[in-house]
């Protein structure tokens, strides 16, 4: 695998998650999200930084909304790091770089 | 002498922007430091968290906040403005040149340095919100509103961000209830018509939130009454807070003369207490706040800075 984000929907969720062997780091974001659009360069960076060890994955709640309720997403962006097919992690609204990286490393 | 700028913009709302544009065509090659994109800063400013502007002159049919914004920024660019996106960490507005220090602690040098910093929204300033923000409580209706379809949102708040934000909710939420203070709205008359005519849209008058309700989410409000000192519970999903502003002053406290209430305070035209320092929109402004008068005090404050600069090159 690359460093490439893969865009996650309502069918291929569970599928994405449960066959990813490196944890993965979900954005619930939304077209009409200011602040989604401000971090999604930081995610593509930190997808680079980390290929191998940390899947990134976004997920548009607009087309994905039974998942986005799954997860009781109520303010986006929101980030939740899946390992082992667990929740592990959520981050609420955007953050830098540095501390994203904080916050997900020990479960790298 | 090419270490040293002759203008450093901080902040990049609309009036940041706007000196951007007039003191980039006036050759002097600003640079906007436009804040760090993430945490408290907003780039772009307040527009960048609404969705439709109506009353920017110039667009008949409206235009929406972010994309504003955007364009003045390559508006700025074009015209030569140079961009850093970061947050400034302090300043040293008293040194000749000035000092601007930037997060990774860059020291950037200036002859004038223009203050567009704006506001940013007021919380109820409660543990329970500060605890459920991102879970129910959010400042950002145009962000968050969308995640409440079917359900009860509270409002807080009487003036017009929080009727617009109750009537954007609307489109979302089962009810929308707006809890304000007073028995009066501060808001424009414009939005208190859209907002009475709407039956989604219910009020609780003379009304201070004492509490954010929930566990893990929200699930009210608790009230008291400001007559009765009675006290009840308002079930709902979300809490949306409009409840104001505060300007964005700390860096300059001890430097700039500011009011009571943080805001920068100007003598003649932009002018602050110090020479060569300049400030408009909202970090001044505790009266009109509109994206327009943002941006004309911006073409004020660069025209000012031009006038200074020229004043002084040869002192």
């Amino acid at each position: 695998m690359g460093a490439g984000i893969v865009n996650l929907t309502d069918t291929t969720f569970d599928e994405e998650i449960k066959a990813s062997d490196e944890p993965v780091l979900v954005d619930f974001w939304a077209e009409w999200c200011g602040p989604c659009k401000m971090i999604a360069p930081t995610l593509e960076e930190i997808s680079k930084d980390f290929a191998g060890r940390l899947k990134v994955a976004k997920l548009n709640v607009d087309d994905a909304q039974n998942t986005a309720r799954r997860f009781e997403v109520m303010s986006i962006p929101t980030l939740i790091l899946f390992k082992d097919g667990e929740v592990r992690l959520r981050i609420v609204g955007a953050k830098g770089k540095g501390q994203l990286i904080q916050e997900i490393d020990p479960f790298l | 002498m090419s270490d040293v700028e002759e203008v450093v913009i901080i902040g990049s709302g609309p009036a940041g922007l706007t000196a951007a544009i007039y003191t980039a065509r006036a050759n002097l090659r600003p640079l906007v430091i436009e804040g760090e994109t993430i945490g408290t800063d907003q780039p772009g400013g307040q527009l960048m968290l609404t969705t439709e502007v109506e009353n920017f002159p110039g667009f008949i049919d409206g235009i929406m906040g972010p994309e504003l914004m955007g364009n003045m920024r390559a508006q700025a660019e074009r015209f030569g403005a140079r961009f850093v996106t970061r947050r400034v960490e302090s300043v040293d507005l008293s040194s000749s040149p000035k000092r601007v220090v930037t997060d990774g602690g860059d020291h950037v040098l200036t002859r004038a340095v223009i203050i567009a910093t704006g506001a940013k929204a007021l919380m109820l300033g409660l543990d329970n919100e500060r605890r459920l923000l991102g879970y129910g409580v959010s400042t950002c209706a145009t962000c968050d509103g969308f995640f409440f379809r079917d359900r009860h949102i509270v409002v807080i708040g009487g003036g017009d961000s929080a009727l617009e934000e109750a009537n954007f909710l609307t489109k979302f939420g089962e009810t929308v209830t707006v809890v304000h203070r007073r028995k009066e709205l501060r808001a424009s008359k414009i939005m208190q018509d859209r907002a009475f005519a709407n039956p989604k849209i219910s009020f609780v008058w003379n009304a201070v939130v004492t509490d954010v309700v929930g566990d893990t989410k929200v699930e009210g409000v608790a009230l008291r009454d400001t007559l009765t000192g009675e006290s009840t519970t308002l079930p709902a999903a979300a809490v949306f807070v409009a409840i104001g502003h505060t300007p964005s002053s700390e860096l300059f406290a001890g430097q700039l003369d500011l009011d009571a209430n943080g805001y920068v305070l100007t003598g003649e035209g932009t002018a602050t207490n110090i020479s060569g320092v300049f400030a408009c929109g909202d970090v001044v402004d505790h009266v009109y706040r509109q994206a327009v008068t943002a941006a004309g005090m911006g073409c004020m404050a660069a025209i000012d800075a031009e006038r200074w600069l020229e004043a002084t090159a040869h002192a």
